[in-house]
């Protein structure tokens, strides 16, 4: 009995300190990940960085500032694709399946089915078909291609933060509305959604965190680019891009350039996650 | 009275005509909220459009063939099925006991304020860029393991064909570990969700009943929850399978089959990422856009599968 007991206590010590050193081994990849970027990046990164051109092989020196406009280029042309149809997706499933009008069942939990596939395909899937679509018959790639790749991977984090904020505001706000006569459509605009739109910026941020990081879908719709690019129908230069052409390069000197790009695009990214948590705190009514 | 109420449809129409711009936008909503499935058919008829020239000159031989040959303009497809295959395997072999232990440890034992910076943590795993990993593991990892990882598991044990051969560091095992740990964090919020809905009277009961903090585990949390955990791990395979840019970066890019996990190797998202620039054929670009149809697929019914596992669990207790 008593030892019976002690197996017990034993086996529970044993496989409790096993879950806890578990939770040890998963934090470790990121510690080094972080830490290595954060090195060799801070070593590397200077203001020409930010403010030069990339130099040929051999020239030490040079930056990415053609690449950081790009990305900029990019993610807003991403935004104009994933931001309107995201919303619109995610104000249908919360105003108008949730509320159970007549039919919307089946077709909501079909669209729902289709956000969650949309959002778990690969991405490089995403650029092949822009590929397809867009690069093979104009026969060239462009920034156009790159930002309707991206626009297209924002659209089920849009929609899904959307469609869950929205549910959150209360029905009887809804009612108010209506009890004072007003069209459904104004209630939803006018009240539902304006009285909600910070918490669904923290989405459309969110989307941008997501979509700045992709390279997979950038290098057969964006291709790339060495020089400065303002035409959006030629291709064009990204940071995320950038950093693959540098880290397999063997050369030294593009090898530090690429550990101070994934300086800049942690640091970019990490602060847009941050920001959503900011516009969620200061009135804590916006986000519950 | 105006209306004949006892006549439903002119009921139906006075109340549907009281506000009309509520009947257009309503469609206005509704046509994005649906071109979203429409969108997902035209990315799988639009691969197969880019395919079809492959598929009608290799067939089946697609995917059964060992062969890729951009040179004689021979395209197999199994080299890449292979390396996918094993590659993921790694990662979840590697990530699915790290994870759920870790997810079980942050919901059930750790006090809260650990389990709130440690959740916080391994979700930052989550949002570092793919293209950083990578950078990562060509000048951390691969190193790592080709002057102390792989040597040492030749010399105890080298007599599997697993890890014979020279340590090269890139290779199907650094893709295999640089996958696991992507994946991890998807694997463990899913599983931590999939535990929070086990409702708290059960770990109680089983407390009550003199159960160990472990035997609470298994008994009120495992149990019931096997279907939605196996979900999530799934859901971490779907991703595996369709990780590009890292694992682009540590494979060593070689369409070749070889027993050895030290042996560089290609995954059909790797051998897109890699061969695109250099594909100036018509057939070599469709046989690429092929494997891609080929990986669409694939990961469509992993995902799909792996959704109806959580769904179940999660929906079985919430309705509770």
């Amino acid at each position: 009995m008593i030892a019976e007991q002690r197996g017990r206590t034993i086996k529970n010590v044993l496989m409790c300190s096993a879950l806890a050193f578990a939770a040890l081994i998963a934090i470790i990849p990121l510690v080094s990940v972080f830490g290595y970027v954060f090195l060799r990046g801070f070593s590397s990164i200077s203001v020409e960085f930010f403010t030069s051109m990339p130099r040929p092989v051999g020239e030490t020196g040079g930056g990415m500032a053609n690449a950081l406009a790009g990305t900029g280029i990019l993610i807003g042309l991403a935004g104009l694709v994933g931001i309107p149809w995201g919303l619109a997706a995610g104000i249908y499933l919360s105003e108008y399946v949730a509320a159970g009008e007549k039919g919307a069942g089946l077709g909501g939990a079909a669209i729902r089915f289709g956000i969650d596939m949309l959002a778990s395909i690969p991405s490089i899937i995403v650029g092949l078909f822009v590929y397809v679509v867009v690069v093979m018959p104009f026969k060239h790639f462009s920034a156009w291609a790159g930002g309707l790749a991206l626009g297209i991977l924002m659209i089920p984090t849009v929609a899904r933060t959307t469609e869950e904020l929205l549910k959150m505001v209360p029905v009887h706000v809804r009612e108010a509305g209506l009890a004072l006569g007003l069209p459904r459509w104004k209630v939803i605009v006018y009240i539902v959604v304006k009285g909600s739109l910070r918490p669904i910026s923290t989405g459309i941020v969110l989307a941008i965190a997501r979509v700045s990081g992709e390279t997979a879908p950038l290098l057969f719709t964006a291709f790339g680019n060495q020089y400065w690019s303002h035409d959006l129908s030629a291709p064009i230069a990204s940071l995320p891009v950038q950093i693959y052409t540098y880290a397999v390069s063997p050369f030294d000197d593009w090898h530090r350039q690429a550990w101070a790009g994934a300086l800049v695009l942690i640091l970019f990214v990490s602060s847009l996650n941050l920001l959503t948590r900011v516009i969620l705190k200061p009135s804590g009514r916006a986000g519950a | 009275m105006e209306f004949d109420l006892s006549n439903k449809s002119e009921l139906a129409k006075a109340k549907r005509d009281f506000h009309p711009g509520d009947r257009i936008f309503g469609r206005a909503l509704m046509l994005p909220a649906y071109s979203l499935l429409i969108l997902l058919v035209a990315i799988a008829l639009f691969l197969l459009h880019g395919a079809w020239p492959s598929i009608q000159r290799f067939g089946l031989k697609f995917v059964f063939s060992s062969t890729w040959d951009p040179v004689r303009e021979v395209f197999g497809a199994l080299p890449v099925i292979y390396g996918t295959i094993v590659s993921s395997s790694i990662a979840v072999l590697i990530a699915a006991p790290v994870s759920i232990g870790a997810a079980l440890f942050l919901n059930e034992l750790a006090p809260r304020r650990v389990s709130e910076i440690v959740g916080h943590l391994i979700e930052m795993l989550a949002a570092i860029p793919s293209v950083v990993f990578g950078l990562w593991g060509i000048f951390v990892l691969a190193p790592w393991l080709r002057s102390v990882v792989e040597p040492a598991l030749g010399r105890f044990f080298g007599f599997l064909p697993l890890f014979q051969g020279p340590p090269y560091g890139v290779g199907m095992l650094a893709a295999g570990l640089i996958l696991a740990i992507m994946i991890m964090p998807t694997v463990a919020s899913i599983s931590r969700e999939v535990f929070h809905s086990i409702p708290r009277v059960q770990r109680e009961a089983a407390l009550a009943l003199g159960a160990t903090r472990w035997e609470m585990i298994r008994l009120a949390v495992l149990s019931g929850t096997k279907s939605g955990v196996f979900g999530a791990v799934i859901l971490g395979l779907g991703r595996a399978l369709g990780e590009t840019m890292a694992v682009t970066m540590v494979i060593g890019n070689r369409s070749h089959i070889s027993a050895s996990l030290f042996a560089p190797a290609q995954t059909m998202a790797s051998a897109i990422a890699n061969e695109y620039a250099e594909a100036t054929s018509d057939i070599h670009l469709s046989a690429l856009v092929g494997v891609g149809l080929t990986l669409f697929v694939v990961t469509f019914i992993i995902n799909a599968i792996a959704r109806i596992f959580v769904w179940r669990t999660t929906l079985r207790w919430s309705a509770k």
